[in-house]
């Protein structure tokens, strides 16, 4: 898949572990033993209360679309107008910015709040891409 | 100690030419604009002690004071994007208030649309430095920029809110109602709601008329102490409020992302100015999108949180409306290098020193502005007035 164009993530030692699991088609989120709560993007550390205290779980991988937009022109390299850029937030709370696929990007076929779930795009024989589509 | 008072700003001026200016590069935009400002004031380049300023290399004060021979007591070269300029008053105010330095020289200069067709690096920031979040969980996914961005808040604000395609353009035509009124203005031809609606889409729910220009210009404003600020030209504009804050870098660091930090910065600056938001004559905020002013007027207790909409119908910001706005013809269609932030505040001193034609708001006495820099991430907000 040396042809794949569009800007592909660096996982760093933080979020070696959402990268792996992403590679087994798992959604794996930091988890904040102290708080009882899921935390994004990966740090050591919980954001809320500066834990270290920090475990990796598994999500379902359903959600809603906190929101979205329809980009009409490309703002990074590889992609191809239009496409529609996501923020979806989990059934567990955290959210991650994706993209909505599975769906003409029009603007009447998608609103806020919408139900999603994941689905998985291997990207290289190193990297796959969380994307979601209408559940 | 409160900073009201302590200092003003003294002088402020563009770049000769702003809009599309191919022969200059940004550190040549940054040396004009401060000649100009420092003329405005009255105010020899041996005097400046203190420099501000950002976008000219990673040690932005440094290289612009070797730049311009100036050897400062005090650097502050603080980055956060098109608010930088309103947190720097605050910071010179600061210190000039605690005797560290006396005149301070704030610059801009940035040339957006020319940088697209010089060669060399244009840089990328946070978006590409593979090491920072956004580049791991954002730039795969074809996020990056403020189009990108800035859509999805203004899309959840609609949805949250109610906020119609119809408002946002509401401020895109009354903005461009004050540009025709400005000769500097880039963008002067009638615009109509209708117009906006029909216009392309460039990140739905964006039109293109609902995102600014992106064009080449610079801007400087000289402040100094209370002590010396009846000494020069121009009539003194006193700092009488100032606040900043940050509350993400990233969309997704916000709880919600219909909120901004201007909802802090700018009661920090009410708070300090002891006015209320009757006692404001004009307002200038930072519209790198409709969206923006509208979300920063909820934000800055103009109206309550989600009226936005409806407080900038029925062309309530344009001339002669009940709310003078970006009066200057705004990001949208005045001008808009990147980090549009001094604009506004070159912008709000002109007004308050009368200074702005068939624009001129009648008896200005008070002007609150508002920077935006980032995506909705950090503010600057100051209440600036006259004698």
């Amino acid at each position: 898949m040396a042809d794949y164009a569009k800007p592909l993530p660096w996982p760093s030692p933080e979020s070696q572990p959402f990268w792996d699991a992403c590679k087994r088609h798992e959604l794996m989120l930091p988890y904040c033993a102290a708080c009882s709560e899921f935390f994004f993007y990966p740090r050591q550390f919980c954001p809320r209360c500066f834990s270290w205290d920090i475990e990796w779980r598994r999500c379902s991988g359903k959600g809603t679309l906190y929101t979205f937009a329809i980009q009409y022109r490309p703002q990074m390299p590889g992609f191809t107008p239009p496409y529609v850029t996501a923020i979806v937030q989990l059934e567990e709370g955290p959210r991650l910015m994706t993209n909505l696929i599975g769906i003409h990007p029009a603007p009447e076929n998608i609103r806020c709040d919408m139900a999603v779930e994941v689905t998985w795009e291997d990207a290289t024989d190193e990297i796959t891409l969380p994307l979601f589509k209408p559940a | 100690m409160s900073i009201k008072n302590k200092v003003a700003i003294v002088g402020a001026d563009e770049t000769d030419h702003i809009g599309i200016v191919p022969n200059m590069t940004p550190i040549m935009m940054h040396a004009q604009a401060a000649r100009n400002a420092l003329r405005d004031a009255g105010i020899s380049k041996s005097e400046v002690d203190a420099v501000f300023t950002c976008g000219v290399g990673g040690m932005a004060t440094v290289q612009l004071c070797e730049y311009l021979g100036i050897v400062p007591k005090y650097l502050d070269s603080t980055m956060t994007g098109g608010s930088s300029f309103e947190v720097y008053v605050r910071h010179a105010a600061a210190a000039i208030a605690q005797g560290l330095c006396s005149v301070a020289l704030i610059t801009h200069g940035e040339t957006g649309f020319s940088a697209r067709n010089r060669r060399g690096p244009r840089g990328g920031g946070f978006m590409f430095d593979t090491s920072l979040p956004s580049a791991q969980f954002e730039a795969p996914f074809g996020v990056g920029g403020p189009p990108s961005n800035y859509a999805m808040a203004a899309m959840r604000h609609m949805h949250q809110y109610g906020t119609t395609s119809e408002q946002l353009a509401e401020i895109a035509v009354a903005t461009r109602k004050w540009a025709q009124l400005n000769p500097r203005a880039m963008m002067r031809d009638p615009l109509t709601i209708d117009d906006v609606l029909s216009s392309r889409w460039i990140a739905y729910p964006f039109h293109i008329y609902d995102c600014c220009l992106v064009t080449d210009a610079g801007g400087a404003v000289v402040v100094v102490g209370a002590d010396r600020a009846r000494d020069f030209a121009k009539k003194p504009i006193w700092v009488l409020g100032a606040g900043e804050s940050s509350t993400h870098q990233s969309l997704l660091g916000m709880d919600d992302v219909t909120r901004t930090p201007a909802r802090y910065s700018g009661k920090a600056a009410f708070e300090m100015a002891g006015v209320t938001h009757d006692d404001i004559d004009v307002v200038e905020v930072y519209d790198s999108f409709t969206y923006t002013a509208l979300v920063t007027l909820e934000e800055l207790g103009f109206c309550e949180k989600g009226e936005g909409g409806p407080f900038v119908s029925n062309q309530r910001t344009a001339p002669g409306g009940d709310f003078p706005m970006n009066t200057n013809g705004g990001g949208l269609s005045y001008t808009h290098p990147g980090m549009y932030g001094m604009f506004i505040l070159i912008e709000a001193v002109r007004q308050l020193r009368g200074d702005c034609g068939a624009r001129q708001v009648p008896d200005a006495r008070l002007a609150l502005v508002n920077g935006t820099g980032g995506l909705l991430s950090a503010t600057g907000t100051l209440i600036l007035g006259r004698d």
